[in-house]
């Protein structure tokens, strides 16, 4: 292949990894913004929620189609309520206490993942999905002075590919505007600028703490149910989403949405080309000595304005 | 009996308890209760920097990991006789603790965290990338030959014993008299209220600093050690287990109190140990006790026992 359509083909696999990525971030981006906490398991959740999709699937049968559209509403459900759960039994009862809740999201870390390797053991497991027609793409070249189309070898995508960079928009847009235009993004704002205050108009913040919380971890899950039948369900599969979706929050400027959206375009793309001069372990060393270089250089990310 | 006399029999006591358990243990246990000494001062130094200075750090296994892969490589690839790699390995670790601290003090808090724990995963990959020399997840054996230490074969049971037990009362020792010595003092200070002990006019970036070294050197210390006394280095010494690992250990025992760390590493060992019989999923009673510790019993054992019995306990 030429240079043109194979950049054609890594951007479009980019896409995919950037809309993925980007609802992984922005769960854990709303979790710190709102909540000041940083939640270590948050890649545990995005792992259950491709288990749960495997588990859907398998007890639904018939076509693939009706066990994933089954998934994609069950799985972020269940873990939203998991997430929930935890946030009231555990966080709650630490009064948010940054440094403990670290501590606290290390131990549920454990316990999510090991309860995972118990339960379904330590083979990875693939989803069918929904529908994969494969879309072979055209791409131009010059012949005597004049524009023609043809269809390179090997450049091609499927169409669920496509519906999942068209997904992770159409739900990044819905967060947007739960954040801008609903009552309960306002409420969350709120929150986020001035917890005593809040607490002061009578808004029931440890109600709302709750909620995000459980929203975050349900974001994790969409994510990991969009991009399960891409690649397969494993009870390991949380560490790399949870360390990407840290560079993209970081970089992006912590607690920032639109910088995080940003950042998870840049860095779902760049993956794609970075991966491909380098090896992948030497693409990660330098995506982890980046975040920390950034937060020891610029902690308001490379995106976010100082803050006072 | 006054404050200085409790704290030197109870230390010491606990010393020569350990001494004495060399020659009563049986094979397993005593097997076991070297390596729980090697561990336990790695907690040792830990704490030093989580414990007394109120650093919550997420990296220490990259300071572990330099003293192992710094004694094991210099052994393997240079040559070096064991004497002369354990010395590469314990400056390892404080160089590269000394190197981290310039640059993740300058964060505080969360950040301080994320930044400790994002080097130590790039330890950790650098470890997998340069598999040539370290053999990545595979890991390799040292060499018995390469094992005598002045004479003495560190790969026979009874040797291990006593080298662990050596290194630990070592570190159990300086870590006593860290904490009672104007340095520890002002630790103390920057811990309970580093506003304040800037204000007073200590500079508390370098006595931070400075805290990092010296847990830098004691856990690069063990981590050489455990490589001379076991033999072996591997890349999982690296992982991000490693790093929570000691922060458990000492939790658990409490942190802030000397002996918090040995008692902290020897219930979790045994914990995993008869949990192992039941479930390979082992570290899920690690996550189980981290949730409980931090939500019922942040002071830890020898913590609670200092709250309510033992005052004078350092």
């Amino acid at each position: 292949m030429e240079i043109g359509p194979y950049l054609l083909l890594a951007t479009l696999e980019g896409a995919v990894m950037a809309s993925v990525l980007a609802l992984t971030a922005v769960g854990l981006s709303l979790v710190f913004g709102v909540m000041r906490v940083v939640n270590i398991a948050h890649g545990e959740f995005f792992m259950l929620g491709a288990i749960l999709a495997w588990y859907v699937t398998q007890m639904i049968g018939g076509p693939p189609a009706i066990g994933f559209a089954v998934a994609l509403v069950a799985a972020p459900l269940i873990v939203g309520a998991i997430a929930v759960a935890a946030d009231m039994t555990i966080l709650k009862r630490l009064d948010y206490d940054p440094e403990r809740t670290i501590v606290a999201t290390i131990g549920l870390l454990y316990i999510i993942q090991q309860l995972t390797l118990m339960g379904y053991g330590p083979e990875a497991r693939p989803v069918a999905p929904p529908f994969n027609t494969r879309l072979a793409l055209p791409w131009f070249e010059v012949k005597e002075g004049a524009l023609a189309l043809y269809w390179p070898w090997g450049l091609s995508t499927t169409s669920y590919k496509l519906a999942v960079i068209g997904a992770g928009v159409a739900v990044l847009l819905g967060v947007w505007a739960m954040m801008a235009r609903t009552r309960i993004g306002l409420v969350m704002r709120a929150v986020q600028a001035d917890r005593d205050m809040a607490l002061a108009f009578g808004i029931p913040v440890e109600r709302v703490y709750a909620m995000v919380f459980g929203i975050g971890a349900a974001l994790a899950a969409l994510a990991a149910v969009l991009i399960v039948p891409i690649s397969q369900a494993h009870y390991l599969m949380g560490a790399d989403p949870l360390l990407l979706a840290f560079t993209v929050v970081i970089i992006g400027g912590l607690g920032s949405l639109p910088g995080t959206v940003f950042a998870a375009i840049l860095i779902g793309l760049s993956d794609g080309i970075i991966s491909v001069f380098f090896s992948p372990t030497l693409a990660k060393i330098l995506a982890t000595l980046l975040v920390a270089l950034v937060l020891v250089f610029r902690p308001q990310g490379l995106f976010g304005a100082r803050r006072a | 009996m006054s404050g200085a006399a409790r704290i030197t029999l109870l230390h010491g006591g606990l010393i020569a308890a350990l001494l004495a358990l060399h020659f009563v243990l049986p094979v397993y246990h005593h097997g076991n209760m070297a390596r729980i000494m090697v561990l336990a001062s790695y907690a040792v130094g830990y704490n030093i920097v989580f414990g007394y200075t109120g650093l919550l750090s997420l990296g220490h296994a990259l300071f572990f990991a330099a003293g192992m892969y710094g004694m094991g490589l210099a052994v393997q690839h240079l040559g070096m006789g064991p004497g002369a790699a354990l010395a590469i390995g314990v400056a390892a670790g404080a160089l590269i603790a000394g190197a981290l601290g310039l640059l993740a003090l300058r964060t505080t808090g969360v950040a301080f965290m994320i930044v400790t724990l994002m080097f130590a995963q790039a330890g950790y990959l650098a470890i997998l990338y340069f598999g040539d020399w370290t053999r990545g997840d595979e890991g390799f054996v040292i060499a018995r030959a390469s094992r005598v230490l002045w004479g003495i074969d560190l790969s026979d049971p009874g040797n291990r014993y006593l080298a662990a037990w050596a290194l630990f009362s070592a570190a159990l020792l300086a870590s006593l008299w860290l904490v009672r010595a104007p340095f520890g003092r002002s630790l103390i200070a920057i811990r309970e209220n580093e506003a304040r002990t800037v204000m007073l006019g200590y500079d508390t970036f370098r006595l931070k600093w400075a805290a990092m070294v010296v847990s830098g050197t004691i856990s690069g210390a063990a981590g050489a050690a455990y490589a001379l006394l076991f033999g072996y280095a591997g890349a999982s010494f690296a992982a991000v287990e490693y790093s929570i690992l000691p922060l458990l250990w000492v939790l658990l025992g409490g942190a802030g109190t000397v002996l918090g760390p040995f008692v902290g590493t020897l219930f979790m060992f045994y914990l995993i140990d008869l949990s192992s019989g039941i479930t390979t999923a082992y570290m899920l009673i690690a996550g189980v006790v981290l949730v409980l510790l931090t939500l019922f019993a942040p002071q830890g054992l020898m913590g609670e026992l200092r709250r309510r019995f033992w005052g004078w306990l350092p």
